[in-house]
This record gives structure tokens, C-alpha cells and sequence, in this order.
């Protein structure tokens, strides 16, 4: 092996070494580890004007951090907090975030690079290498440590006396049934609440827009409307548990354009309520598109047919949007005409 | 302790302010037996040796800038009327979560910055873990002693995850929310107990009242507590098995070549944090995550398209979307296959890769320490496994985006849902044979270059007319680097008749483990490396040219 | 649509029908299209309406049927107003392509704004519908913005995302992107549910509901719109969030540890 061929991209330093390496090389075995490769000097330690150069770069750094936190400072004084710059390219911004996350950013970052660039040029870079030992005890600390603790073992007469043994484990064991005990209180059983909602016969379907309840003469054809139970309010204390399971999607579709018999049924000259939360788990699913009668939901995609009783023809949904029978009360307001027959929103175990 | 007290008082008086204190810990504290051992340490240089701090130092960032958030925000589900800064939503009813959320952002100086330095490090932590676990995964880092290492990181990246999704859900914006509506409608797919954990969870039937301030102190205390603990064991751990290295000129199984902690590993890595903190303030700077403000509060009947959970909840969200709509009734009962299988294998396929490294080492049956990292190559089966493995998450992944996949290449949500309903089957097999392929081909090339050098783009045209390639030969640092890998021999089903001549039954596992371990190490599954003699063979016959 | 225009008969909506007449000669759409101020002076309503059955034969004729009843290319356009007209021809969705994708798209419109209310007249002497929005109704002016987020998000944003920035429907249709829309399209948008979306008649969502949604998809979705923290990503959530995350912010953290970690500059052998 000549070093004449090696080519100017090998290191140096694995250049001079391997020449070395095969003069020395061990002659039976050509893939034989030839040790650590000599050190190799950086500029900075032959140099001292490089190494003077890398002092200053390492001490702009450090100046450059202390001038940003500076600069962080004054900006958290100076700048109000509601105050919007255009920035290009980024928009409308926020002139303190921006102002305070860059000085922040730099008077970090400058402290790592200045620290870093120390380590790399100044710092030894003479690879060092170190021992390493076995992470098992040896035989005699291994025996040591059984003997000492079979010593204790037979000291505490864990073995001969077994009542105390199975005692012990027993209150050992039914201990931590308290802790659990005491969660029980984090919550109710579900006992029926998931099976109704707040809609009754005779509730008024409201429309959530408007807060006024719906006449059937306002639901076009085509059009998509939300509504809730007649007296339930925005600020209700449970206002958020109700309408959880009682929103609903109201639609109105050509009576011939409906496939589904119990649908037509339970609609009012066309005009269907169906459950807006998915059977899947419980998005409120309004994705309605007018000229397939299709609803898709916007978490996972189940795709209902809300001419065909709201079946499932896509995605992960598991059954039918509930339907709400509706009809129309003597004033002439959609009214409901009894709770959803089945539970809304997620199956679970005990829906059957 | 052989000083007279008098020596000692003489010897300490004259030492430095710094060494007095040293000497003053080291009296209580035993300082100094722990930095012998400790201070010179040696760390190889690599940077993807490096991942590991990135997690770390993001880990630090979110305790840091999380405490300060605990500062203003309220976890409170009360209802109130907004009238901060904001105008946009002024006069809306929402949580106290959601309005001191706001006021965090708008009307606390620098409030917004760590809010976003918050979620940005989070993210960035989650995604480093994961890349930091297959950096270990794909260089056989896992193998003795580091197995229990493995779990602690592991532990790490399952409990980030929740660590995460809980406080993505503080805030109570329509996003955030319409994710705890999502784990409700999980937890209820469960069989039997569904209902009743749900309720127990939420203090009754969803939202209630009560799930901020549940997740709260589960975000902020009690995982991020668990994490904090797990991440010392880490790092002692690290120290004490001592980093591995790759395959090199003058390293072993038996040393570790690279630099001490002090000073060059105190000031790279300690400069590291920096520099990480750095880097994701300045992210923070000029890139707005979560714009809470834009989504508004949550409500139960309100949604936007595009509801996705963050990045690492991804993969978990795409085994949602692509499940089939699965619910067998039966008894009174449903079972809800659709959310309950997706929520099954979301932990299989994350236990796979947990327990893959007590899968490898029974195969192999090795029980030696191994520090010197695998080149990917060189352990093709397991490589091949971890593609597909990542592909799987990955494919995950596509299908937690599906909607955006589609709207953004013009594709139907449909088609792309089924692409990843195939693929969540094929795509892993493909990769496999895919890596494994490759991995073999890159051992032949290594054999090669061994055997007849460098290839080096020279032509040379010998005096009879033909035409040859100069090789040039490898130096023995490089034939020491490529040949350094140990290769396993695959097992075989040892005598089926003991010395007395009576037939032994052959369990079944270990017939498997025969057959695991033909699939890692039998003919076609790996290249056998060259041996002296092969080298010798030719390099001598390279003369006769 | 029956329904639709019988709910039509409203006071308001008369002034409306009226104002849209006015338009037609020009007196209130000379703030839209001063280019067509003297034509439109000098016409009477109904030579509008025979320009814009002019313009109907050639430009929609083929789909639509001759007198608008419709055929198996294209909808019967009786009744459909000249909100709708206004809307589909103005942004371009018609005339449509004869060979379309999963829906009819946005492209750059071939009719000036005169042309359009011809058509616009010509359509609304079919049938009764809804007319063309002034700029009193879906202007800002005394807009609840707070109420119209509120609404936005109950109505819209399920398929035009939070901020408006579009998302998927069900096979390859899509809810467009709504950044830069003329705020008369989405009011006319939701009057008449153009293609798969669903109407919005005043019954259901009144003009001050339409006019707070505008408002607030004005303050959320413009240019001037701020974005406090930076960039905004698309608008699109946590997917281009992560993407980011993993790019730039991993990306920029691992381009620093390959600088961390790699062998200073050797010096060179002499």
C-alpha cells in the first residue's frame, strides 16, 4: 500500500497514519483496528493570531447577547403591547412579540454560539479515550450481596414466619383500595343521562341564529338551519351539557326525495331534523351539501345520506345520525314531537 | 483524612473562594468522589448523538415557560363575558380557561411570546424524541445494557404525547375542545367500563364543569413530575453505561473515544441549550401557533373543518379516519369496533416498537454489552422493521390529514382515505422489502470495497488493449471500519437426541426462535463480511495485473 | 325555492327588488361600474332584460334550456334571483367549462358588471328571487362583529374552516377558500347556496345575522387582518404547524448539532 495514490480528500491525519499503519501492520490480519489516529492541530493551536481571532469572534458573541437582552429590555418598556407592524414577508404582526421573541432569540443564541465556538477553536480537541468496565458486579460482589441478602432475609424470619408474611402482603395489597375508593366521587354514574336529551313533545325547535322558534314556511328547500329546544340559553349554567346532545341539524328536501320511509314519517312536508352530533364521537357533523344530500363530518369524515335516514355511506361511523320526529304545534311553530328515539352522539357499550 | 486538623484548617485557608466552597459541599455532599468519577468524562462527537439534548433542553424550555404561564392563566370552566382586547370576540360568552388564555396573549407583555415558545418547544420536543428514538433504533443503540434506557425513553415519548394533548386542551377553544370530545367519544367505545370512565373523567356528561381543572393538574403536575423523574434515570443511566460510539480507528467495545465533559462537553453542550432556546425563541418571534383567538371558545355544536390534534396525536387521529365504521350489537350491548380497534392498535403498534428490543436479543441469544453502534446495514432485519415500522406511523399520519391532503392536491377525501386504508397494510411490506433490499445491497457494495477498493473513476488501458478501472485500496482505518461489525451465525435446533439417546421434545419457541433467527442472520439476510484469507487472496492477485 | 320566494314578500324586500330595478337603470350600480353609468342611463328596464336574453342564448343557452328551465346539463335557473346570477357569473364559476372537475370552480369572469345585471335581469324576469345585495346590507356599518364570530362558527366555518380558508367535502368537492371574496359574493353566497352549499334564506339567518358574519369575516380574513404571534401557516391548524415544527424548528436544531458537533478545520499540512 503506497500513499502516493491516496487522493487530497482523505484526512491528513488517516493519510500519515495509515502509512505508518502498515509499517507496523500487524501482517496476519489486514482488518485489524490500527488504533487511534494521531492528533491533528487546528489552526488556533499553531497560530496565534487565529486563535486571537477566534477570542474576539467568542467575545462578539457574548457582547453582541448582552446588547440583544439590552435590547429586550428597552423593547418591553418602549413598546406597546397592542401596537401591529407590517413585517414582510410574514403580515400584520405583532411589534412587541416580535420585537421580544428576535432580541430573546439572539441574546440566547449568542451565548450558545460564542460558547461553542470556544469549545470548537480554543478548547483541546485531543480525542481522548476512555475505559470502559463491565456494568455486571464480578463473581465475588455478586455472591457478596445474595450472601448479605440471605443473611437479612433469615434475620427478619420472613420465610419461617408465614403468618406475618401473608398478613403483611395481604394489608399490603388492600391498602391502595382506598385511593381508588375515593375516586368514585369524580363523577356520577351515567346511569340513562346519555340516553336523553332536553328535546320533549311539544318543545319548539329555536333557531339558533335568530333565537326565535322556527316556522316551517322559514326552512327552504336547500337550506341548512341549526336548532336547540325551546328555553334552553346560551348562558344556562348547563348549557354546554345540553346542547352537547341536543343540537340539531334541520334541512328540507323534496318529499319524492326522500328514500327512507320512517324519515318521511317523522318530517314535516319535507322538512327533516336529524342529530348534529356524529354517531362516530360526537363532532357536531354539518358538513351538509345540498345537491347530494350528503353531510359529511369534519373530524373524521363519516358520510351520512340524510335522504336515505341519515345511514352511514363513508368513513368511521358506526350507525345512523338519530332522527327527531317533528311536526307543527296550533300557531303553527315546528315543534318536536317526542325525545330522539335512541341515544345521540358516540355509541357505547350499553347503548344496545 | 491523615491531615491533623490543623494541617487541613492551614490548607483550606489558603485555598481560593471557589475551592473553599467546593471543599465546604464536598464535607456534606461528597462532591468530589462523584466528580471523579464524573468530571472528565468522555463524550463521542456526533451529531446525531446530539437528539437527545435537543428533547432535553425543549423539556426544560416547556417547565420553564410553562411556570411562568401558570402564572395567568385560570383553569377554571366558569362562564364569562369577554371584554379584553380582542375585539373580535368582545361581548362572547366562554370559559375563564379561554379569556385569561386570551388575556395571556393579549394584554400580558411578552405573554404571547412564551405561550408560543410553549407549544413550539413542545412540539419540537415530541418531534425529537421521536427522531432520537429511531436514531437508537436504526444504530442498535437499544442492545445490552441499554434495554431499560430504551423504556425510560419510550415512557418518555407516551408520556409526552399526553403530557402534550392535555395541555393543548387548557385553553378550551373550539379545537382544542372538539379533541376532549373525540377522547369522550374513545373512552366511551370501550366495552363495559366506557360510560362509567367517561363520566368519572368529566365529572358527569360531557364538557361539564370540571375537565380543565383535571387536566390542568395532570398537565402541569403529575406527568410532566412522572417525565421529570424518568429523564434523571435517563441521563444517569447515559452517564453510567458511558455513550456508545461508532465503529472506528482505536475504538471498542471496551473504550470510548471523544472529549471530556470538562471543559469541551460543558461548553458544547451547555452552549447547546442555548442555542436550542435560541432557535425556538426565535421561531416564537416570527410564527404564530395555536391562534386561539381565531378559533373561538368551545361549544358542543360548533366546528371547524381542518380539526386536527397536534402532530404527535397525528397518527392516532389517522387510525380514526381510516377505520371502517365497525359496531357489532349483540345482548342489549355494542361493541364499537370503529373507535375501539383504531384505540387498541394505537397502543400495539407503539408497544411493537417498545418491545422490539427484547424481541431481537431473544433471537439472538446474546448477552454481551454492546457499545459499538450498527451501521443501519449491517442489521438488515431489524433496519427493514424499522422502515416499516415508521411507515405505518407515517401512513398514520397522511390519514390524520387526509382533508388537507385532499383539498390541497385536489384529490377526493374519499380516494385518499383509501389509499391509506391500503397502505396501512402494504405500505409496511413494501418498506420492509424494500430496506432490506437496499441494506443487503449496501453490504455487498462495502464487501466489494473491502475486496477490490475504491472505486476510483480512473481508466486505464493496459498494453494489450483493454480497459480497466483503477482501484484504489482501502487504507486500514477503512478496512478496519467496515469490517468491524460482528455477524451473527443463525441458530439451529440443537440435537434432537441427548447423550443418553433419548429423543428431547423441541418446544415450539424455540422452533420460532430457529426461524426468527434464520430471517435475521440465515444465507440471503445478510452478506457475510470478508474474511483475512478472501483479502489476502486478492490483494495478492491484484499484483499479478 | 317555491318556499324561498314566497318568503320574498317581505316590506324590505321589495325596496330591495326595487333598489335592484334602480341598479338595473343604473342609479345605484354606478358606484360598482361607473364604465357602464351611460349605457345603463339610457336603458329601460325591459331593453335590459332583452340584452341579457341576448347575452343568456349565447353564453348559457346550451346548458340551461332556451327559456332557463333547465336541461340534463345544466338546473332550471326559474326562480333562482339575480343574487345568484349575479354571484356565479361574477366570480367566474359560469359559464362553466363543458367537462368539470368534481364542482364548478372560481376563474377570472368574461362579462363586465353591466352584462351581469342584464343576465342578472333577464333571470329574475323567470321567476321571483333573491336579488342583488346593496352595499347597505353586507357593508360594515353597524356590524356586531362578536355576534357574527358566533354565528360564523355555528353556519360556516364546519366546511370554510375557522378563519375561511376552505376545507373538504366529500369526494373531491371542496368549500372554497373565502380570503380576498367580494363581500356582495357571500352575501349572495348564503342567500342562494350556490352548488352544494346549503342557502341561507333570511328566514333562517337574518340580513343583520348575514351582515355581522361578513363583519367578522372581515376582521378575521383580510389583508389587514393581524396576525399577533407571525406567520399564520396557511391558517390551516396544527398539520402545517407540525410540518413546521418538524422542518424548520427540528430541521434549524439539527443543522446546529451537525455544526456542534463536527471536527474543526484541521490545519493545513505543509
Amino acid at each position: 500500500m503506497s500513499s502516493q495514490d491516496i487522493p487530497e480528500e482523505n484526512l491528513p491525519a488517516e493519510q500519515e497514519h495509515a502509512h505508518v499503519a502498515v509499517s507496523v501492520a500487524d501482517e496476519e490480519n489486514p482488518f485489524a483496528d490500527p488504533g487511534l489516529p494521531p492528533h491533528e492541530h487546528r489552526i488556533q493551536d499553531i497560530d496565534e493570531r487565529a486563535a486571537k481571532r477566534s477570542e474576539r469572534v467568542v467575545a462578539l458573541l457574548f457582547t453582541v447577547s448582552m446588547l440583544a437582552t439590552v435590547g429586550f429590555i428597552v423593547s418591553y418598556v418602549t413598546i406597546p403591547h397592542d401596537k401591529s407592524i407590517f413585517v414582510f414577508p410574514i403580515g400584520h404582526i405583532s411589534a412587541l412579540n416580535f420585537a421580544l421573541g428576535l432580541t430573546l432569540g439572539t441574546a440566547l443564541f449568542c451565548i450558545g454560539a460564542g460558547a461553542v465556538h470556544w469549545a470548537r477553536t480554543l478548547m483541546s480537541d485531543v480525542e481522548v479515550a476512555d475505559e470502559r468496565h463491565p456494568i455486571a458486579a464480578s463473581p465475588e460482589v455478586r455472591a457478596k450481596v445474595h450472601a448479605d441478602f440471605k443473611q437479612g432475609a433469615k434475620e427478619s424470619a420472613i420465610g419461617r414466619r408465614g403468618l406475618i408474611r401473608t398478613t403483611m402482603f395481604g394489608a399490603l395489597a388492600l391498602v391502595p383500595l382506598s385511593g381508588v375508593m375515593l375516586l368514585r366521587d369524580l363523577g356520577p354514574l351515567p346511569g340513562t343521562s346519555l340516553r336523553h336529551t332536553l328535546w320533549a313533545k311539544g318543545k319548539l325547535l329555536v333557531n339558533m341564529n335568530t333565537n326565535q322558534p322556527l316556522r316551517p314556511e322559514d326552512v327552504a328547500v336547500g337550506s341548512l338551519t341549526f336548532a336547540k329546544p325551546e328555553g334552553l340559553e346560551e348562558t344556562d349554567e348547563e348549557f354546554q351539557n345540553e346542547i352537547a346532545k341536543a343540537a340539531l341539524m334541520i334541512i328540507r328536501l323534496q318529499p319524492d326525495n326522500i328514500k327512507d320511509k320512517r324519515e318521511l314519517q317523522w318530517s314535516h312536508e319535507g322538512i327533516v331534523a336529524f342529530s348534529k352530533i356524529c354517531t362516530h364521537v360526537g363532532c357536531p357533523i354539518s358538513l351538509y351539501e345540498q345537491q347530494t344530500h350528503h353531510v359529511l363530518c369534519p373530524c373524521h369524515q363519516s358520510t351520512f345520506d340524510l335522504s336515505d335516514g341519515a345511514r352511514v355511506i363513508f368513513g368511521p361511523a358506526g350507525h345512523a345520525l338519530p332522527q327527531l320526529r317533528i311536526g307543527v304545534n296550533d300557531e303553527g311553530y315546528l315543534q318536536a314531537l317526542g325525545d330522539f328515539e335512541e341515544p345521540v352522539g358516540p355509541a357505547f357499550w350499553e347503548r344496545g | 483524612m491523615s491531615t491533623t486538623p490543623n494541617e487541613e484548617a492551614r490548607s483550606r485557608g489558603k485555598a481560593p473562594a471557589g475551592e473553599r466552597v467546593a471543599d465546604w459541599a464536598d464535607g456534606r455532599l461528597g462532591i468530589y468522589s462523584l466528580a471523579k468519577s464524573n468530571m472528565r468524562k468522555i463524550f463521542p462527537d456526533h451529531w446525531s448523538f446530539m437528539l437527545g439534548e435537543v428533547c432535553m433542553y425543549s423539556f426544560l424550555i416547556i417547565i420553564l415557560t410553562g411556570v411562568y404561564l401558570t402564572l395567568f392563566f385560570h383553569p377554571s370552566m366558569n362562564e364569562v363575558e369577554y371584554h379584553g382586547s380582542y375585539v373580535p370576540l368582545q361581548g362572547q360568552l366562554m370559559s375563564e380557561a379561554f379569556s385569561s388564555t386570551l388575556h395571556i396573549s393579549f394584554d400580558v407583555r411578552g405573554g404571547l411570546l412564551i405561550r408560543q415558545i410553549h407549544h413550539w418547544a413542545a412540539l419540537i420536543f415530541l418531534a425529537g424524541m421521536f427522531v432520537h428514538m429511531m436514531r437508537v433504533f436504526f444504530t442498535g443503540a437499544f442492545r445490552k445494557p441499554r434495554e431499560i434506557n430504551w423504556l425510560f425513553g419510550f415512557l418518555l415519548f407516551v408520556l409526552g404525547m399526553f403530557t402534550g394533548f392535555t395541555g393543548y386542551s387548557l385553553p378550551d377553544d373550539l379545537l382544542s375542545g372538539t379533541g376532549v370530545r373525540f377522547t369522550e367519544g374513545a373512552i366511551l367505545s370501550m366495552p363495559i367500563v366506557g360510560s362509567y370512565i367517561s363520566f368519572f373523567l368529566f365529572g358527569g356528561e360531557f364538557p361539564g364543569h370540571d375537565f380543565v381543572a383535571r387536566f390542568y393538574s395532570i398537565h402541569i403536575l403529575l406527568l410532566p413530575g412522572i417525565m421529570l423523574g424518568l429523564m434523571v434515570g435517563h441521563l444517569i443511566l447515559v452517564f453510567y453505561h458511558k455513550h456508545t460510539q461508532f465503529a472506528g480507528p482505536g475504538k471498542s467495545e471496551k473504550n470510548v473515544v471523544g472529549m471530556p465533559l470538562l471543559p469541551v462537553y460543558m461548553a458544547k453542550a451547555g452552549g447547546f441549550f442555548f442555542l436550542v432556546f435560541g432557535v425556538i425563541a426565535a421561531i416564537a418571534a416570527v410564527t404564530q401557533i395555536n391562534p386561539i383567538w381565531a378559533m373561538g371558545p368551545y361549544r358542543p355544536d360548533q366546528v371547524s373543518t381542518g380539526a386536527q390534534p397536534d402532530w404527535y396525536m397525528g397518527f392516532a387521529e389517522g387510525l380514526v379516519r381510516y377505520m371502517p365504521g365497525w359496531e357489532i350489537n349483540f345482548w342489549g350491548h355494542t361493541l364499537v369496533l370503529g373507535v375501539f380497534i383504531p384505540l387498541m392498535l394505537f397502543g400495539l403498534v407503539l408497544a411493537a416498537i417498545a418491545l422490539y428490543p427484547f424481541i431481537e436479543s431473544w433471537v439472538t441469544g446474546d448477552k454481551s454489552e454492546h457499545h459499538i453502534l450498527d451501521r443501519p446495514r449491517n442489521a438488515p432485519t431489524r433496519t427493514a422493521f424499522g422502515v416499516a415500522w415508521v411507515t405505518v406511523y407515517m401512513v398514520g399520519l397522511v390519514g390524520g390529514g387526509n382533508d388537507l391532503i385532499a383539498t390541497h392536491f385536489n384529490l377526493s377525501i374519499n380516494d385518499v382515505t383509501w389509499f391509506v386504508r391500503i397502505f396501512f397494510f402494504a405500505g409496511p411490506v413494501i418498506a420492509f422489502i424494500a430496506t432490506k433490499r437496499i441494506c443487503l445491497g449496501l453490504q455487498r457494495r462495502d464487501h466489494d470495497k473491502v475486496l477490490h477498493g475504491r472505486e476510483t473513476g480512473i481508466i486505464k488501458r493496459l498494453p494489450h488493449g483493454e480497459f480497466i478501472e483503477v482501484h484504489e485500496p482501502l487504507s486500514q482505518e477503512q478496512l478496519h471500519t467496515l469490517t468491524a461489525h460482528h455477524q451473527y451465525e443463525p441458530a439451529e435446533i440443537g440435537p434432537t437426541v441427548d447423550e443418553n439417546g433419548v429423543e428431547r421434545k423441541v418446544k415450539t419457541s424455540e422452533k420460532l426462535r430457529v426461524k426468527l433467527s434464520n430471517a435475521y442472520y440465515g444465507e440471503d439476510n445478510q452478506i457475510p463480511k470478508p474474511s483475512v484469507e478472501e483479502y489476502k487472496e486478492i490483494t495478492s492477485g491484484h499484483g499479478h495485473h | 325555492m317555491k318556499k324561498l320566494s314566497a318568503r320574498r314578500r317581505h316590506p324590505l324586500a321589495a325596496v330591495v327588488v326595487l333598489l335592484f330595478a334602480l341598479a338595473a337603470t343604473g342609479g345605484l350600480y354606478a358606484a360598482f361600474a361607473p364604465a357602464s353609468k351611460a349605457q345603463a342611463d339610457e336603458t329601460s328596464q325591459s331593453l335590459t332584460i332583452k340584452e341579457g336574453k341576448k347575452l343568456y342564448e349565447v353564453g348559457c343557452a346550451s346548458c340551461h334550456g332556451t327559456g332557463g328551465q333547465g336541461s340534463s346539463d345544466g338546473p332550471s335557473l326559474v326562480g333562482v334571483g339575480a343574487a345568484a346570477v349575479d354571484f356565479q357569473v361574477a366570480t367566474g364559476r359560469m359559464p362553466a367549462a363543458t367537462s368539470q372537475g368534481p364542482q364548478v370552480v372560481k376563474k377570472k369572469n368574461i362579462y363586465t358588471q353591466a352584462q351581469i345585471d342584464q343576465l342578472a335581469a333577464y333571470i329574475a324576469s323567470l321567476g321571483a328571487g333573491p336579488s342583488v345585495p346593496t352595499k347597505q346590507q353586507y357593508g360594515p356599518d353597524g356590524a356586531d362583529i362578536g355576534k357574527g364570530g358566533e354565528l360564523f362558527r355555528t353556519n360556516c366555518a364546519q366546511c370554510h374552516n375557522f378563519t375561511g380558508k376552505g376545507g373538504a367535502l366529500t369526494k373531491g368537492k371542496f368549500a372554497p377558500d373565502l380570503t380576498g371574496v367580494d363581500p356582495k359574493h357571500i352575501y349572495e353566497a348564503m342567500q342562494t347556496g350556490p352548488q352544494n352549499m346549503p342557502s341561507f334564506p333570511d328566514t333562517t339567518l337574518s340580513e343583520k345575522n348575514k351582515k355581522d358574519i361578513i363583519a367578522y369575516l372581515h376582521a378575521i380574513n383580510s389583508s389587514e387582518t393581524e396576525q399577533p404571534g407571525g406567520m399564520e401557516l396557511g391558517g390551516l391548524g396544527p398539520v402545517t404547524e407540525g410540518l413546521f415544527a418538524w422542518i424548520f424548528g427540528l430541521g434549524a436544531l439539527i443543522a446546529v448539532a451537525v455544526w456542534v458537533a463536527a471536527r474543526t478545520a484541521k490545519a493545513k499540512k505543509s
